[in-house]
């Protein structure tokens, strides 16, 4: 399947990124050690290992959250280790969504505001577009009737979608999915991440879950298993 | 969402709205603040208006009086020492040297409003076989009576001077037997006496003055007290009050006469006015660090609530600064909403407080001043207390690192 992606451009290139904690002190931990991997669009990967591996920092890395200690990163092709705060900002904004395992939507709107956040936050101020806009990716989640509803008044599994439809407001080259199914039942967890499938199918954007699920990761394009801060393997599912 | 608010007032309102307990309180807390500081300003505002209306519609705003007399030992004669102790002399009663010369000159002045010439001294008033003594002043009605508000005080009779009139005092008709009608004989110091008779009764209020105060005319005065031609004072009105003892000054500057302003003459007054200001300043400083240190409190509060919320915005591509904005907003509308219902409380208590104290008279105790600006100066404060207290929490908002915000 990693063959069908041989001449997609890369949206994700990392080169020997490393990063430590503490650095300087006696106490200096380094998590991860020169990772190398490059991303391809449209590609749906899993990246799997076990807990304290540094799955989530390199998670942190590649969604600009946290900064590595060396190495370069490139997001479509644009090097990132030279930019400063805001252009990091308006970058993720742009070029990014993401999935947390615990859905990290905002109680205080509901799920057609949370969906139009990005915009709002890109653009400063509500319009129409934003609201058609975001009804049409909560009907991609098949939660059109759920739209007016504060997210506190709904089940894990809607919030999840309610958050996938969020992370797409954008039309973002890159999604990132922190363990999406974590706290959900088999049931919710499996309609979600066959919601994720298709729009990777339907709008061909590219996907990084991070899971602990062998199910789930079996059903991605690729496996990459980071082991000790190093990439151990990079298999075909 | 509102199309025409920005985003960080659409995330700040929400963000106020779904913390509906803690907002109440802090409303409410900043309530109480605003409405302490607008009831004493409006309160102290009010005594102090009713003081000075009360003094300034009694007495003159600037007094002009002859310098005191002073003994001036002879020097440097042949065989002659100065005493180790020169004795001050008995102030006697005396004229201001050239006072319609002063009068004229003053006239021309725009600050001035009203020059008055009057006689002051002291004398008896008899009736029978009792006797009170009084301080007898000879006044030229018609101007007077534009300084001294006299009518207005009038109780019995009509604010009538002729040569054979004489108004008197409320506790001194009651003290003499006398009412409107009736003759007094009115002796000066000098042994001088004259008939009267009572045109009118005032009541000033206080007790004292009912007691020794009596109008005459001014060529009454002058004969009674042996001045014939002079006068003892000469009272003014300026247009600005506050300006009095600047131009007291320049009037003592300029025609050499002692010119005394009631600002002088009311100094423990000012010195209790302020005294109260001071104090009500500490109150309003006091009471403006608790709203702002509640505001600052339920905003740190309300950053580590939301945390996640704040690392999931700047995931989404939220600035550091449209972070600060919505926490620095939130502290303004809890101050500004605050000092809406805190003005409206303060004013509200108020109207109840001068309904409801009044005098044994049932006149009011002090005049009501509820000047609009005192509720805008409330409100900016009060806002602006709230944006202040809020950057604290704000900056550490927009300082937090989204990996750790967002894992909460």
């Amino acid at each position: 399947m990693a063959d069908d992606f041989a001449d997609a451009p890369p949206v994700v290139r990392l080169v020997g990124i490393r990063k430590a904690y503490n650095v300087g002190t006696p106490v200096e931990v380094e998590v991860l050690h020169g990772i190398d991997l490059v991303i391809k669009k449209g590609e749906f990967l899993a990246l799997t290992g076990p807990s304290g591996s540094g799955k989530s920092t390199l998670l942190n890395i590649v969604g600009l959250l946290d900064r590595p200690t060396a190495g370069q990163l490139f997001i479509t092709e644009r090097e990132t280790s030279q930019l400063n705060d805001t252009e990091l900002t308006k970058l993720r904004g742009h070029s990014i969504g993401f999935v947390f395992q615990s859905h990290c939507l905002i109680t205080a709107f509901t799920a057609l505001e949370n969906v139009m956040m990005p915009l709002l936050v890109e653009s400063g101020f509500p319009n129409a577009s934003m609201r058609e806009r975001a009804a049409e990716l909560l009907a991609q989640v098949e939660l059109t009737r759920w739209k007016d509803n504060l997210v506190s008044n709904m089940s894990g599994g809607q919030q999840q979608r309610v958050a996938i439809a969020r992370s797409l407001a954008m039309n973002p080259a890159l999604i990132l999915a922190d363990e999406p199914t974590g706290n959900l039942d088999t049931k919710s967890a499996d309609t979600v991440i066959e919601m994720m499938r298709r729009m990777n199918k339907e709008n061909g954007t590219t996907f990084l879950i991070v899971t602990h699920s062998v199910s789930i990761a079996q059903r991605c394009d690729r496996i990459i298993e980071v082991v000790d801060g190093q990439i151990t393997k990079a298999s075909l599912a | 969402m509102n199309p025409w608010a920005p985003f960080e007032w659409i995330t700040a309102l929400r963000f106020l709205r779904e913390g509906r307990m803690q907002t109440l309180f802090i409303i409410t807390g900043v309530s109480i603040g605003v409405a302490v500081i607008v009831f004493m300003s409006a309160l102290l505002s009010g005594l102090q208006a009713n003081f000075i209306k009360r003094v300034l519609t009694s007495s003159a705003h600037i007094q002009l009086i002859p310098a005191d007399e002073v003994a001036r030992p002879l020097r440097h004669g042949p065989g002659m020492t100065v005493g180790a102790i020169v004795q001050r002399p008995a102030q006697r009663l005396r004229s201001i040297d050239q006072w319609q010369k002063v009068r004229a000159q003053l006239l021309t002045w725009p600050a001035i409003t009203n020059v008055s010439p009057s006689v002051s001294a002291a004398a008896l008033a008899v009736r029978g076989s009792a006797s009170r003594s009084i301080t007898m002043t000879g006044i030229d009605a018609e101007v007077y009576f534009r300084i001294v508000k006299l009518p207005d005080y009038i109780v019995a009779g009509l604010p009538r001077v002729t040569s054979d009139d004489i108004i008197v005092g409320l506790d001194l008709a009651k003290d003499l037997g006398v009412t409107v009608g009736d003759k007094l004989t009115v002796t000066s110091a000098t042994g001088s006496s004259r008939l009267l008779t009572i045109s009118g009764i005032f009541d000033l209020g206080n007790k004292g003055a009912n007691m020794r105060s009596t109008y005459v005319a001014l060529r009454t005065a002058q004969a009674l007290s042996n001045l014939s031609g002079g006068v003892t004072s000469i009272e003014l009105t300026v247009e600005d009050v506050y300006a009095a003892e600047t131009i007291a000054q320049a009037v003592n500057v300029a025609t050499g006469v002692r010119a005394d302003s009631w600002i002088k003459t009311n100094a423990q007054f000012f010195t209790a006015v302020n005294a109260q200001q001071t104090s009500n300043t500490m109150i309003r400083l006091f009471v403006g660090l608790s709203v702002a240190f509640g505001i600052a409190s339920v905003l740190v509060v309300s950053v580590i609530q939301r945390s996640s919320d704040i690392g999931i915005l700047r995931a989404m591509g939220c600035s550091q600064g449209q972070i600060l904005r919505i926490f620095l907003l939130q502290g303004g509308l809890l101050g500004f909403a605050g000092s809406l219902i805190g003005t409206a409380a303060g004013a509200g208590t108020l109207l109840y407080w001068h309904a409801a104290m009044r005098q044994a008279d049932g006149s009011e105790i002090f005049p009501l001043i509820l000047e609009p600006s005192l509720f805008v100066y409330a409100m900016v404060l009060a806002a602006l207390t709230g944006v202040a207290a809020a950057a604290v929490p704000a900056l550490r908002a927009a300082k937090l690192d989204p990996v750790v915000a967002i894992r909460g």
